[in-house]
């Protein structure tokens, strides 16, 4: 490997209640694009973690396949990890909370794992709202095999190839509150100041909380006219004989006021519209937080913030009245009931 | 005309029709005969619909306790219009045919060989009950007190029965027992009774009981201590989830809190089931999922992620006829192939063949063990026959003595202790590595679970040479695994042979049945039962001392002999088959005929694709 973590850390890096620096909620190095989106909400969960001192290892952090999905790597390093396979994550943590209902999950995918092949399990823990975090860190395209649309392309927009997206889009957010989720989140990867107490609120909330991030594609969301393309870039590469270059590019950063809207240029010179939740929109009701949403798309603006939350939320274990006692403590002498029980139904059964 | 005559031993089959309330007076009649001390083996036979379609329900009574379909049908008891022509066809020369002459038979189906027995079973509801739904109940109610006139039942049995069956809801048990009684008395006052074919009291049953394979093996996932299930409903496994619900309710809610000590989670479909087992396994619990073949073929995506990352995992896949819907209320074992092979990519997985509810409740406990132990999916292999249907058995049995094996879990004192901690890390040479589970220890023992490729750290790598040496672990720990499976057990023959059989889970009644018929004929065979798949080496040292083994199953491809001979290399002479596949368990007639067959050299083909299985029905 290539790349390394330096190990020198400033001494006098601030410490938490637990005595952690941030360091210590670090995981490798990112091996995404420079600029990635992705890397900027890595970055935010461990702001997020180190500042609401979990211990590292309470953490379980779990994801499927794409570029999302690797992220996991690159965060938390002292955590379980576990990437599954391609859109199928909620059932895994399904699984492994219902084993320890002690840890805190962290579900993190992408658009195409979630809105695709993942849509349906998506869907299914949200209307079992198991007690989990899931981010989507959500670009609109397929990076790893080079730049199909996703299903939460826009209607219209251009793809890598060329061709304008002639379906409509799944909005993840509108979808989760269908489904029944307990708190709904918007961000924009760029924006720490408002993804880092997102994802803590997400953790703190008992119950099933999405954040839909959207975080450019450095290296696909671009259109083939324009000069910082990928096609463009390669055109030029082979000249030197490289096939398989990446632009090295500056993460996009943006920084607005709750009530307000903003525009952010991405890498390919288009430009998206950022709208934060303005403080004295009602978070609390679900149907407002739709008619919220379908406003500012309707506007053309995304909204961001926490659009929804259920402060009485019931997770899964609650319904399922499952004991305190995580389940995966529990051995032979809790669960066996022994012989004499079948003594008894051998003796129905003659 | 002749008269099948036998005491204790023949062929019985009901056809009804679906949604009528048929199959609990079956079972009844069934029980009354078990509970006479008599070896039972009821087989329903059904449609995949709720209602209006013809089903069957086939009852073998032996004295000398074989339990598989033996074939042919000696007294067929028809209530069912729709399926008269053919019910009528299926009994023997001298068999017994009694339908419900309210209406009478059609002259066309009439048969001079047989013995034709009516009963004015419509007519005799319509004049008792005025209440439609009651007069189709007890109609089968009425047939069973017929029966047990014809028979020569002890009728006290009945009366016992339902008194026990309908406990807690005493209003039915009169009514219950009064339509019996009225087709007793009617059998007494207008027929000859009993016919040629009786029964009498008998000692043939000892402590046995009478249990499906799906609930013996629902109780063997709690006693195993399975705390998640996770599952997705398909016919014929459903009701292994069903009856671990029933019983987990029993023994694990606190009483004072109401607090479970398990979770159950009904998954939106087959590949959320799966997930949410590797989740939880991988987190420590015992978990389980039960399916069957549409669902191993939605599951084994994930199979794969769970053979290669090495995570416990419990399927049970209660095998019915494919391909595809195939028939889903009948029975095969054509899931062998798609289960051991599961997945993409180099993947193996464990099987295990149960063939008795009692296997079923041992093999189910201790799948969880061996998943622990081995790191690997456990995938139980049984089938609608055994899991849906009554089957008798040896009474379940726990060794109170006995604790879980929870495998190589790397404790937090060991972290602490600073041992060296490589998940994929081959430390005692059996190529079964530590794990350790989430939040085991605040520094130490954090790794990453991943279907990709990693190094015996779990970092990820491209490198060949990781990817190889972890591929050849992997083969290392499928000869560990042979240790701890089930071994194969043998059945010498009377006479020294150089011929054998070989069949696993349900075929065994039938061939047991088959190979004492053969015998008395001088055809003596030595018989293997093989548990499971790894086989270990006896299975291939078994085959190798025989000239030439039979491989006994039930599905069209020989699934189990393919297998056989990718494991081993044996060349296709070696091994004939022997097959059924239209649905219905294999019978000892059916066997027996292919064996011969074979024997006779007429037939015998180098290859099994150009033998075609017993016929239908058969």
């Amino acid at each position: 490997m290539s790349y390394q973590i330096p190990k020198f850390r400033h001494p006098e890096l601030p410490v938490n209640d637990l005595g952690y620096t941030k360091a210590d909620y670090e995981g490798s190095i990112s091996t995404l694009c420079a600029g990635c989106g992705h890397d900027s909400i890595s970055g935010a969960i461990v702001k997020a973690c180190h500042e609401l001192s979990i211990p590292p290892h309470m953490i379980a952090k779990m994801s499927g396949i794409g570029c999302s999905s690797k992220s996991p790597t690159y965060f938390l390093g002292k955590s379980h990890g576990f990437n599954s396979v391609h859109g199928r994550m909620p059932s895994v943590v399904t699984g492994a909370a219902m084993a320890n209902r002690d840890l805190i999950y962290l579900g993190v995918s992408g658009d195409g794992d979630t809105a695709s092949i993942g849509m349906g399990q998506f869907a299914h823990v949200a209307r079992r709202n198991l007690n989990m975090v899931y981010i989507v860190m959500n670009n609109g395209c397929y990076g790893l095999t080079k730049g199909q649309d996703s299903a939460t392309a826009d209607e219209g927009s251009v793809s890598k190839k060329g061709d304008a997206n002639v379906f409509s889009a799944i909005d993840l957010c509108s979808t989760a509150l269908q489904m029944g989720a307990t708190f709904v989140a918007r961000s924009f990867s760029g924006d720490k100041d408002q993804l880092v107490p997102l994802i803590k609120a997400a953790i703190s909330h008992r119950g099933f909380a999405l954040i839909d991030v959207v975080s450019p594609c450095v290296t696909f969301n671009n259109n083939a006219g324009s000069t910082k393309s990928y096609e463009f870039v390669r055109e030029h590469a082979e000249a030197t004989g490289t096939v398989d270059f990446v632009p090295m590019q500056k993460e996009i950063t943006t920084d607005y006021e709750p009530g307000s809207s903003h525009e952010v240029t991405l890498h390919d010179g288009s430009s998206i519209h950022l709208y934060k939740m303005s403080e004295n929109l009602d978070p609390f009701d679900r149907t407002s937080a739709l008619m919220n949403m379908e406003n500012h798309r309707t506007a053309g603006d995304i909204l961001t913030g926490l659009i929804y939350m259920d402060k009485d939320s019931r997770d899964l274990h609650d319904v399922l009245e499952t004991s305190r006692r995580p389940l995966n403590t529990l051995d032979t002498e809790d669960l066996c009931p022994g012989n004499q029980m079948l003594k008894n139904i051998n003796a129905s059964l003659r | 005309m002749k008269r099948i005559e036998s005491v204790n031993d023949f062929v019985i089959k009901f056809a009804n029709v679906n949604g009528t309330g048929s199959a609990s007076a079956n079972n009844m009649f069934a029980k009354a005969l078990f509970r006479m001390g008599l070896p039972v083996c009821p087989k329903n036979i059904f449609p995949s619909n709720i209602q209006g379609l013809p089903t069957w329900y086939e009852v073998r009574v032996s004295e000398k306790g074989y339990l598989g379909r033996r074939g042919g049908v000696d007294i067929a008891l028809s209530v069912n219009p729709q399926s008269m022509a053919q019910d009528i066809k299926e009994v023997e020369e001298g068999g017994y045919f009694i339908y419900d002459d309210t209406k009478p038979l059609d002259l066309r189906l009439m048969r001079n060989d047989v013995n034709i027995i009516g009963i004015p079973l419509t007519r005799i509801c319509n004049e008792e009950y005025t209440d439609p739904r009651q007069r189709q109940l007890f109609k089968n109610v009425i047939y069973v007190g017929a029966l047990a006139a014809l028979l020569d039942m002890d009728f006290k049995v009945l009366t016992d029965l339902v008194k026990d069956q309908f406990k807690g809801k005493e209003k039915l048990i009169l009514p219950n027992i009064h339509a019996l009684e009225l087709g007793h008395q009617y059998v007494k006052a207008n027929l000859e009774c009993p016919i040629g074919i009786r029964v009498k009291t008998s000692d043939q049953v000892g402590d046995k009981i009478l249990l499906d394979g799906n609930t013996a093996l629902g109780l063997g996932a709690i006693y195993g201590g399975a705390t998640v299930a996770a599952w997705y409903p398909i016919t014929p496994s459903t009701s292994v989830v069903d009856a671990y619900e029933k019983y987990v309710r029993r023994v694990r809610i606190d009483p004072g809190t109401g607090e479970k000590n398990y979770a159950i989670v009904q998954a939106e479909d087959e590949l959320s089931a799966i997930g949410m087992v590797i989740g939880a396994s991988w987190n420590g619990a015992r978990a389980f999922t039960a399916t069957s073949g549409p669902g191993i073929s939605l599951m084994s995506e994930f199979l794969g992620l769970a053979y290669f990352a090495e995570i416990p995992t419990v399927l049970i896949d209660v095998q019915r006829a494919g391909p595809s819907t195939g028939m889903p209320t009948r029975t095969q074992q054509s899931d062998v192939l798609s289960a051991a092979y599961a997945s993409h990519g180099d993947t193996k997985q464990v099987l295990l063949f149960p063939a008795t509810p009692k296997e079923c409740f041992d093999f189910g406990a201790m799948s969880f063990d061996l998943a622990e132990r081995l790191q690997t999916p456990i995938i139980i292999m049984t089938d609608l026959d055994l899991g849906m249907n009554d089957n008798m058995s040896e009474p379940l049995e726990w060794d109170d003595n006995r604790a879980y094996d929870r495998g190589k879990v790397m404790t937090a004192e060991q972290l602490e202790e600073g041992v060296e901690f490589g998940r994929y890390l081959d430390v005692d040479g059996d190529a079964i590595c530590y794990r350790t589970y989430p939040g085991a220890h605040p520094k130490r023992g954090a790794f990453f679970t991943r279907g990709t490729s990693r190094d015996e750290y779990a970092v990820y790598t491209e490198r060949g040479e990781e990817y190889e040496k972890n591929m050849l672990r992997l083969m290392r720990k499928w000869d560990t695994i042979k240790e701890y499976v089930p071994e194969p057990e043998v059945v010498t023959a009377a006479e020294k042979t150089d011929v054998a059989v070989l069949y696993y889970g349900t075929s065994e009644e039938s061939s047991r049945e088959s190979l004492d018929f053969l015998a008395e004929e001088g055809v003596h065979l030595d018989a293997m039962r093989v548990r499971a798949f790894p086989f270990n080496d006896d299975v291939k040292a078994f085959i190798e001392n025989h000239k030439q083994v039979f491989v006994i199953e039930q599905n069209r491809d020989a699934q189990l002999r393919t297998l056989l001979m990718a494991e081993f290399e044996f060349g296709p002479d070696k091994l004939k088959s022997v097959l059924c596949f239209d649905g219905t368990p294999i019978s000892a007639r059916n066997i027996s005929k292919q064996i011969k067959q074979h024997l006779n050299g007429g037939e015998v083909q180098p290859l099994h694709r150009t033998k075609i299985a017993g016929q239908a029905g058969e």
